[in-house]
């Protein structure tokens, strides 16, 4: 199957690229359906105050940081393999993902905490948005791990640089989970 | 323009496997006929459905013939089926998938999807949220039976409707078909940005592809919220969760205003395509121009645009803040602007044309009249004091049954009819066609005339027996008409089917242009190979020149050089 053709592109933009904008363009109303109904929710009732205070703010500070950070170094990979630089693709593409797990395992302790001291999800109506919004942005951080593992493995076997616009598109997706917590941290951990 | 000769190592794929060529093709061709195909068996279910459901009501508590005795609970899950999967898995697939994945490569002039592969798992993510489906059936509880439209408090515990799984099954098979329709939409728009043939500027798209392009952005900027609240609605069924329970602080209304938000733009999700293919097939059999071409594209991102800012108008009796009702109702009424230009344009194409009523013709024809029908009343539902009145009675039913119905049977019946030789290389029967466009319009009719009486006479929608209602019991006579009605309805389909198998066994091979249309598909072999053009079209003008004097023949196909070499540099 090929999967060049004899039509020219049109655009001049990728289509790699294109589609990943059309994808970030559909998940943006999935967090902005869910954000705006905590808004909402919010306005309309009392009480949430007293929840947020039991959320440990300081780890959610700490996975703001990891994510930051990842979000530059998946920058600095893609720089990388632009400059045909595998080893330094790699180190940065495998720096991302530790730091994307490094995200998770807190996340995991966080709820692991919060669950023993009995803020479950059924808990109201705040730690229902919290478990849903933070778990689905979870599952994103987990499908942005995997595609960066799959692109670190690429890269480590030296066959990366031929594909660059993948570690772009990667790159595009894990600015979206990073800047959808910019939003969840706080709504969920500072007010 | 540069002759755009193929690498004829591209163009001669080689030989594929059955299981690749067949099953897990990515060849878009392939993939349109398997969603083609997967559409009209759920429309068999969905279909079947209503006949029982329609038993129910004219002879409420008497055996089914066939099916048997229908319990309320049981009832209350054939509705909500019926809804979903007509919408879900009928309408989106054979409108959206089916349609879009096979015109769109082919008449921009391009030899594939942009994401082959990524095509092919659309597809069997949307089977396999099918298989999810048609298996809440079977669990213990049985399927689920909140309404189509899944109202909470209603859809959010178990214990409310006695449906377990299969209310958590349908929300699964909402998240797959979602996400399907997703990865869609993004090769839609990628391929139509960056594929088409040279010379084929965005302004000589074919109409249909403009309709489907802007479906598929309203389905994805639209569906975001709808995925979040399913997988709200989901957390409050499994893990106890209370975003739509009050007695835990959430609020049943947060799921109306998401599920709505979703809910109305599909509605248009489901019309333009349905619009677009009656656009394609009446200026072919009128040997004219599409009148205001630009006008209806305009008109289309307008209403587009306006398709999310409406939602509301579906909630005018749901207790939301009064003072929002004027709003939508003024924003509902303008919506029907845009609407009335592309119809009078529609009106403008025909006027005057010189037409043959070949069967497409008859179901475009057909789905015109019975969409105008459908938007009067919808200026009734439309504006909130007689919304009050009508909601949720039969009114509304026959309403939105008179909008998709046309959209999706009639139109999609014409589309079927009209590409039916391109896709799979046979002519259809013309006097099984007429037969069976005769038999579906009056029929339709028959059903949903009445039905409107039904409504107005105060007939809620969603009840089991109506002969509980001392004030139901005269319109008892209708109801039996109306389920006559439906039933030769969906006996008259019959035709349709025996006609494709005929068909397809037939000998009567298609030639490459049996309709002498302009746009680029007719000018590939029917069906065209993988790969789709020999070489690469080149593009000369729009997609309507019909009856052109400069041409010799009435039509002007879209990559046909005019004789003089002047003419074609233009």
């Amino acid at each position: 199957m090929t999967t060049h053709t004899a039509t020219a592109s049109q655009t001049a933009i990728p289509s790699a690229k294109t589609g990943t904008w059309w994808f970030l363009a559909s998940e943006i109303p999935v967090f902005g359906g869910l954000i705006a109904s905590y808004v909402v929710l919010r306005l309309g009732g009392g009480g949430w105050a007293e929840a947020v205070s039991h959320v440990n703010f300081s780890l959610g500070l700490v996975n703001t940081f990891l994510l930051l950070t990842s979000s530059m170094t998946i920058v600095m990979a893609f720089a990388a393999v632009q400059d045909n630089n595998p080893q330094r693709t790699g180190a940065f593409l495998g720096l991302t993902v530790l730091l994307g797990l490094g995200f998770l395992v807190i996340k995991a302790i966080e709820y692991s905490t919060e669950i023993t001291h009995g803020f479950v999800p059924s808990s109201g109506i705040f730690w229902s948005f919290y478990y849903g919004m933070t778990g689905l942005h979870a599952l994103h951080v987990l499908a942005g791990i995997s595609v960066n593992l799959v692109l670190w493995v690429t890269a480590l076997r030296g066959s990366l640089a031929q594909h660059s616009y993948r570690v772009e598109a990667a790159g595009l997706y894990w600015h979206f989970v990073d800047i959808i917590w910019i939003f969840l941290f706080p709504l969920l951990y500072l007010t | 323009m540069t002759d755009a000769a193929v690498d004829p190592e591209r163009t001669h794929h080689h030989k594929l496997g059955f299981w690749r060529t067949y099953v897990f093709s990515t060849d878009h061709k392939t993939i349109a006929r398997q969603y083609l195909t997967l559409g009209l068996l759920w429309a068999i279910v969905g279909g079947l459905l209503t006949y029982s459901m329609r038993w129910q009501l004219a002879y409420p508590e008497t055996e089914v013939p066939g099916w048997g005795f229908i319990a309320p609970d049981v009832y209350n899950a054939l509705v909500t089926m019926h809804g979903t999967i007509m919408v879900f898995f009928v309408a989106m697939p054979i409108l959206l998938a089916a349609f879009g994945n096979f015109l769109i490569p082919l008449m921009i002039g391009a030899q594939d999807m942009a994401f082959p592969r990524l095509n092919m798992l659309s597809f069997w993510v949307f089977a396999t949220a099918s298989v999810v489906l048609l298996s809440s059936f079977f669990v213990p509880g049985g399927a689920a039976a909140a309404g189509w439209t899944g109202y909470p408090p209603l859809s959010a515990k178990a214990e409310y409707t006695g449906v377990g799984w299969g209310m958590n099954l349908w929300l699964l098979a909402l998240a797959l078909e979602f996400a399907s329709f997703l990865m869609g939409g993004v090769n839609f728009l990628t391929t139509t940005m960056n594929m088409r043939a040279p010379g084929m500027t965005f302004f000589r798209l074919p109409l249909i592809i403009w309709m489907e392009l802007t479906a598929a952005v309203i389905f994805m900027l639209s569906v975001g919220p709808l995925i979040a609240g399913a997988v709200m609605l989901l957390m409050d069924r499994i893990l106890g969760t209370t975003f739509y329970l009050p007695e835990g602080g959430g609020e049943p209304l947060l799921w109306q205003h998401l599920f709505w938000f979703f809910g109305h733009p599909e509605v248009y999700v489901l019309l333009l395509p349905g619009l677009g293919i009656v656009l394609e097939v009446i200026t072919v059999f009128g040997r004219k121009p599409v009148f205001g071409y630009r006008t209806i594209i305009y008109s289309t991102i307008v209403a587009g645009f306006l398709s999310f800012i409406v939602w509301a108008h579906h909630q005018f009796v749901s207790g939301m803040d009064p003072r929002l009702a004027m709003p939508f109702s003024i924003t509902t009424i303008i919506i029907s602007v845009p609407f009335a230009i592309v119809i009078f344009a529609i009106i403008a194409t025909l006027w005057r044309a010189s037409i043959t009523f070949a069967t497409p013709m008859l179901f475009a024809v057909g789905a015109l009249g019975v969409f105008i029908f459908g938007g009067l009343t919808g200026i009734f539902n439309g504006s909130a004091p007689v919304d009050i009145y009508v909601h949720d009675t039969y009114f509304v039913v026959a309403h939105f049954h008179y909008t998709l119905f046309s959209a999706v049977f009639f139109g999609g019946f014409a589309g079927i009819y009209f590409w039916f030789p391109k896709m799979f290389g046979r002519m259809m029967n013309e006097a099984l066609g007429k037969i069976h466009f005769w038999f579906t319009f009056i029929l339709f009719n028959s059903v949903f005339i009445p039905m409107h009486l039904v409504g107005l006479r105060g007939m809620m929608r969603r009840i089991a027996n109506p002969m509980q209602y001392e004030f139901l019991k005269p319109l008892q006579p209708l109801n039996q008409f109306i389920t006559l009605a439906a039933i030769v309805l969906l006996l008259s389909q019959i035709a349709f089917v025996i006609n494709v198998f005929w068909s397809l066994a037939g000998r009567k091979a298609a030639e490459r242009n049996p309709w002498q249309a302009n746009t680029l598909e007719w000018s590939a072999e029917s069906p065209p190979p993988h790969g789709n053009f020999a070489t690469t079209p080149v593009v000369y003008r729009g997609p309507y020149e019909y009856s052109s004097p400069e041409a010799a023949d009435d039509w002007l196909a879209q990559n046909q050089p005019l004789v003089t070499a002047k003419a074609a540099r233009q």
